[in-house]
This record gives structure tokens, C-alpha cells and sequence, in this order.
């Protein structure tokens, strides 16, 4: 089932009214050169695009089990992938395609996953939650709420333990931070002085009960101090910001100093997964950020106002990753279901 | 080739394959123990120092005392497997797994199935099971049972010391994840045990005892119940078949059906809860594919569905002992 408001998301529809007004004749300032904000805007589309396409594959049951859109929330990887070393890790949650895209994964393996067939990244036996590639330092989307806290942390300790300058980022959201694992696995990481950087991506729900209704202390930056981790928050709706945070906390991690807290304010626009009732904020909160703070919105804006790029190019742009898009839905519908003997294999090494 | 202890036989396979492969290290609650302060290094080498020597040799980077956080080190031990190290993990004792289960069965039991066969998790857990020591019902189960259940872990119920060294070293050079299980009241039991490495495949049931009249089942420390009851019965003119399965998943299912046809009399002791336990599987799996061999009901000898109790007494009372063992096999004998 699509969420009603999926008609129109910024990006998609006519050019939304510019909100973050830059400054009429200088172009806006931004740490990132055009080459770059360029490049953001390209893989941020790329994972919009590719989850509109999910949720209306979703919508005509081409899809489905379980599945988790990341529309709203894309500054946030694209953002910390800018800042990852070539051999850094990630690892995440289940709210993972945009994690998967931007660390390079092939669309048509992700989407292929995402219709269970043949082709998909797992061979149709993980789905949406679950896909790994070792290839990229991509260590899994994870089902189970805050277990990618200490299995992060072991992949930091590995690093560690093989004498490498590796980071780990390990991903979850505001939810996952109220689970007891998380602070153990703070304590040990600070204990041992892991490479890990913790990403709690604040998009302000757990499933459906908000933040200041799950969670005493909001401010989940702050969640490292007992054990001496240091944290920052940051917008996770600018891509260039969450870029700069990240980079500061891969660069502590890389130095040596143990690990670090990034905490990324984010908004989901479509609900927690395809069978949210949407009744737990308003229409208008939903609008609001997306007129406003949409993240693709303000990079197109950065792009148009500093005279990188026009419409047209922009355009084109998209055009280019609709068509990746557009391959990658038919290779997922193309692809041939799993065999049936997939059933038995791969349940162990050896027996 | 020398007598050792159970303890000694794992401390060895520990320390013979660190030695083998920098990949393995060793992490746990106080498995050395002193970790920081400032009296003896060392000082603890694991509850019931089954640990103890190998921070001295292989260094604090390779022998983990950990903090007090199941969840933690148990599912960091996962993800430093995905990566490629060779983690032995204890869990101190078995009824702990409350507290970290969802590392083992949710996250590294998972990961190569899920995945579609690209995760690798070698993982080793070794935990300490079973009751006699008066520990009380919340470090004394046996829950092995339910590891069995679960598909893509394997489950290893070593019976004595010459089988706890190759099983355990099996266990480290395995790439699936495993549970290791170590009964507490077992260490101290010696036997002849070779000084090199060796291995001892898992799903290949082992036959410590062979006769023509009852074929009897055991797991992990049951197995030397048995063979005491099947010597005691020999000298009655009852000869039994003990069974020692190592594992029960992979479980040798082919040699407990041949060896239930071949006597057609079977006793099953587990000293696991009887619900759901390894004696009612295979129970149902002789039933399943012997049932026309059986000549007598198979018969379970399990503890009652009851807590492990703490007085002495009690206790006793709850362990399947040989002496139970032996009336079975002479009610299914006789029937």
C-alpha cells in the first residue's frame, strides 16, 4: 500500500519555491565545489527516484514482505559517503536502500532483492531488510532494532585488531538508541578505543511514537557522554553539513581517538513502512519539511543560484537517473524467481 | 599422549589454534581476569579457569576480558566474524543466553541464508551447561535444545576430554557459527588425550559402547552415565549400544535409526527439560523411521519438567543418574 502523499515529492514535481532564500546576487556559500554539490544531487536523486519507484512497484504487488522508504532521508548517506575512506565499512538498519545505493551497490541487484528474484543481492532470500556486499564494505541491512550497534562495534574491532586505519559507520535511528545494546556497546567501544562512528539518524518517529514520547533526553548526541564519546548533532537535510560532521568523526575515529557520536536530524516523508496508518503527525508537518528543508530541493537550489547548473541541466540530470531507475525495475521484474532448491542452500558452509 | 582434564583438553585446543591462526582470539568475562589492576595478571583464567595461561602467551590484543554486556560482546564477536576473524566468544554459562540470544539466533545464525550465501560467520561460542554443582535454576540448564532448533546454528555437546579437544578445534577451524557446549561439572574428568591437534567431524555420532539388547541414546555428560549403566547391565547379561550423537545439529540422524533397528529396544537420556527436548526429537525420528524394528516403547530418561533445584538432595533427585538410566534399559529390555 503507497502512502496517499506520494503524488507529489519535491523533486518530482514542478520546482519547488526556493525556502532557504540565498543571497540574490552572490552566489551561496557552501564548502563543497560545484563538482561536488553536482555530484551529491545526482545520488541523492538517484536514491529518490529509485524509492518512488519501490513504493509504486510496492503499490501494484510487485514488492512484497516488508519494505522501508527512505524518501526525505537521503542528505544523510550521501552526506557520510562523501566523507568514507575507500575501505571504510557500513552497516545499518532495515530502512537500507539508500545505504546500499550509496556505497555503490548496482540497482538492478538491490531492486531485483527488493521483488525476491533470481538476481537480487541475497538471490531472493533476504528482501528488502537484508542484503550484504563485502565487495563494497557493506555489511548488511539488519531486521532487528539496535543490533547493528555491536555488530558495528565488532567490525571496528577487527579493524583495530588488524592494525588498519578502517573506520566502521554504523547506522541506526532514534528508536534503536533506547535499546540496551547500544550503551554496552558504547561502553566497549570506548573501553577499547574502537574506529566506530555511531550515526543516529533522527527522523523524529520510532515507527509511529515520536522522539519526545520515547526518549528522556532528546538531545541523542549526548548519549556517548557517560561513557566519553564525544557527539555533535547535525542537519541531516543539508547534504554539505552532515558531510563536514562526518568527516570530523571518521577523522577522530581515524586518528585514533575512539569513537564518536553523529547525530543527524532527518525526516521520513513516507510512513515507517508500506502499512503505516500515517496518523500519528499531521499533513501539514509532512508539507512543511518537504517544502522547506527537502534536501534534493536545497542542493538544486545551491546549484541554480551558484550558476553551476540550469533547469535544463538539472533536467537531464534526472532524466539520466530515471532511465538506471527504469532499468533496474525492469531487471527486478525481469529476473527469474529463485529455484526452488534455493530453499536448502546456504543455511550452513558445510554440513 | 597424556591423561588430561576436560579443562586442560580445551585450554589446549584454545591455545594450539591461536598459535596456528592470528586470526582467532578469545574474548569473554574475566577469561584472564586482573585485566588493569594492579594485582596478579591472569588471576582468573575464565569461572572455573578453563582460560587461564593464554594471556600470558597470546597478549590482552588476542585475549578479551570484556565488560559484563552479553549483547555487546556476543554480537561484536559476530560482526568481527563477518569480517573475517576467527572469534571464540564465551558466554559464561548457557542460562546467560537471555541476554544476548538475539546476537546468536536473530544476527549470527542468520546472516548466511539471509544473505544468500555471501556472509561467512565463524563464530564460536563455548558456554557452560548443566546442573550438580548446587548453582540453582539460573546456572544450571541445559538449553541446548533450544540452539538445536534454531537452522544455521551448529550445536556441540562434547562427552569427554579426548572429544572436547577435537571438537573444539573442529569448532574454530568450522565457518559456521558454533555453540560450544561445556558441562561444569565435567572439567576435572580425565583420560588419555594426544598432545597434537586434531579434529573430529560434527555429524558423525560416536559408538562408546556396542551390544546386541539395548541401544541407548546420551547426550553430553549422559553419554558417561551411560556407559556406566551399560557396564553394570553387561555383568547382568544385558548389553547395550551407547550412542554418542557430539552433536545434535548437524545431528547423525542415519546411525541412531541404524543402531535403533539393530537392537529394536531404545532408551533416550537427555538431561535437557523434557518438553521439546533432544529425547522427544529423537524419539520422534526412531518412530518416524524404525517403528516397524521397535520391539518395546521407547523409553526417555530426562529430569522432571521442573527449575534445577539447589539443595544437594533435590538435585540428585532432578539429574537423570546411571542408576536411572539402568532401570530403563531393564523396563525396555523386559517389555
Amino acid at each position: 500500500m503507497t502512502s496517499k502523499s506520494a503524488a507529489s515529492e519535491p523533486g518530482t514535481s514542478k520546482p519547488a519555491p526556493a525556502k532557504r532564500k540565498a543571497g540574490v546576487s552572490a552566489p551561496p556559500k557552501t564548502g563543497a565545489t560545484p563538482e561536488e554539490l553536482l555530484e551529491y544531487f545526482r545520488a541523492m536523486l538517484l536514491i529518490r527516484r529509485f524509492e518512488e519507484k519501490a513504493g509504486q512497484m510496492y503499490g501494484m504487488g510487485l514488492i512484497g514482505g516488508f519494505c522501508h522508504l527512505y524518501i526525505g532521508q537521503e542528505a544523510v548517506v550521501t552526506g557520510v559517503q562523501a566523507a568514507l575512506g575507500e575501505n571504510d565499512a557500513i552497516i545499518t538498519t532495515y530502512r537500507d536502500h539508500g545505504h546500499m545505493l550509496a556505497s555503490g551497490m548496482d540497482p538492478r541487484g538491490v531492486m531485483a532483492e527488493l521483488t525476491g528474484r533470481r538476481d537480487g543481492y541475497s538471490r531472493g532470500k533476504g528482501g528488502s531488510m537484508h542484503m550484504f556486499a563485502r565487495e563494497r564494505n557493506f555489511y548488511g541491512g539488519h531486521g532487528i532494532v539496535g543490533a547493528s550497534a555491536s555488530l558495528g562495534t565488532g567490525i571496528a574491532f577487527a579493524n583495530r585488531y588488524r592494525g588498519n586505519d578502517q573506520v566502521c559507520v554504523t547506522y541506526f535511528g532514534d528508536g534503536a538508541a533506547n535499546q540496551g545494546q547500544v550503551f554496552e556497546s558504547f561502553n566497549m567501544a570506548a573501553l577499547w578505543s574502537l574506529p566506530v562512528v555511531y550515526i543516529i539518524e533522527n527522523n523524529q518517529y520510532a515507527m509511529g511514537t515520536a522522539v519526545t514520547r520515547s526518549t528522556a533526553q532528546t538531545k541523542l548526541y549526548k548519549r556517548g557522554e557517560a561513557f566519553g564519546i564525544p557527539g555533535q548533532q547535525t542537519d541531516g537535510m543539508d547534504v554539505v553539513a552532515v558531510r563536514d560532521a562526518a568527516r570530523k568523526a571518521i577523522g577522530h575515529c581515524r586518528k585514533k581517538k575512539g569513537p564518536y557520536v553523529l547525530e543527524v536530524l532527518t525526516y521520513r516523508y513516507r510512513g515507517h513502512s508500506m502499512s503505516d496508518p500515517a496518523k500519528y503527525r499531521t499533513r501539514e508537518e509532512v508539507n512543511k519539511v518537504r517544502s522547506e528543508r527537502d534536501p534534493i530541493d536545497h542542493v538544486r537550489e545551491l546549484l541554480i543560484a551558484g550558476g553551476t547548473a540550469d533547469e535544463a541541466a538539472l533536467k537531464e540530470i534526472d532524466r539520466e537517473v530515471k532511465a538506471l531507475v527504469t532499468e533496474a525495475a525492469d531487471f527486478g521484474q525481469q529476473s527469474p524467481e529463485p529455484d526452488p532448491a534455493e530453499l536448502y542452500t546456504d543455511v550452513l558452509m558445510t554440513l | 599422549m597424556s591423561r588430561k582434564s576436560i579443562r586442560q583438553a580445551i585450554n589446549e585446543a584454545l591455545a594450539l589454534e591461536m598459535r596456528r591462526d592470528a586470526r582467532v582470539v578469545v574474548m569473554g568475562e574475566d577469561i584472564s581476569g586482573g585485566m588493569g589492576a594492579p594485582g596478579e595478571q591472569d588471576a582468573w583464567g575464565g569461572p572455573l579457569g578453563v582460560t587461564k595461561g593464554l594471556m600470558p602467551e597470546f597478549g590482552r590484543e588476542r585475549v578479551l576480558d570484556t565488560p559484563i554486556s552479553e549483547s555487546a560482546f556476543i554480537g561484536a564477536a559476530a560482526g568481527a566474524a563477518a569480517t573475517g576473524l576467527r572469534p571464540v566468544a564465551e558466554l559464561m554459562f548457557v542460562d546467560f543466553m537471555g541476554v544476548c540470544f538475539d546476537q546468536i539466533f536473530n544476527q549470527a545464525a542468520k546472516f548466511r541464508y539471509m544473505f544468500g550465501g555471501k556472509a561467512v560467520t565463524p563464530l564460536v561460542v563455548r558456554t557452560m551447561y548443566g546442573a550438580g554443582l548446587s548453582a540453582a535454576s539460573q546456572h544450571s540448564q541445559c538449553l541446548y535444545p533450544i540452539f538445536t532448533h534454531i537452522p544455521g546454528l551448529k550445536v556441540v555437546l562434547p562427552s569427554s576430554a579426548y572429544e572436547a579437544k577435537g571438537l573444539l578445534i573442529q569448532a574454530i577451524r568450522d565457518d559456521d557459527p558454533v555453540i560450544f557446549f561445556e558441562h561444569k561439572a565435567m572439567y576435572d574428568e580425565e583420560e588419555e588425550v594426544p598432545d597434537e591437534a586434531y579434529t573430529i567431524p560434527f555429524g558423525e555420532a560416536n559408538l562408546t559402547r556396542e551390544g546386541d539388547d539395548v541401544t541407548i541414546v546420551a547426550f553430553g555428560r549422559m553419554v558417561q552415565f551411560a556407559n556406566q549403566a551399560a557396564d553394570k547391565l553387561e555383568k547382568d547379561g544385558i548389553s547395550c549400544t551407547v550412542v554418542d550423537p557430539r552433536t545434535t545439529s548437524p545431528l547423525d540422524e542415519d546411525t541412531i535409526i541404524e543402531m535403533a533397528e539393530e537392537t529394536g529396544r531404545v532408551v533416550i537420556v537427555d538431561e535437557a527439560s523434557p518438553r521439546c527436548n533432544m529425547a522427544t526429537d529423537v524419539s520422534a525420528l526412531i518412530t518416524q523411521n524404525a517403528f516397524g524394528a521397535l520391539k518395546a516403547p521407547i523409553k526417555m530418561v530426562t529430569p522432571p519438567h521442573t527449575p534445577v533445584p539447589f539443595a544437594a538432595d533435590l538435585e540428585r533427585a532432578y539429574i537423570p543418574s546411571p542408576e536411572k538410566i539402568e532401570a530403563a534399559v531393564r523396563e525396555v529390555a523386559a517389555a
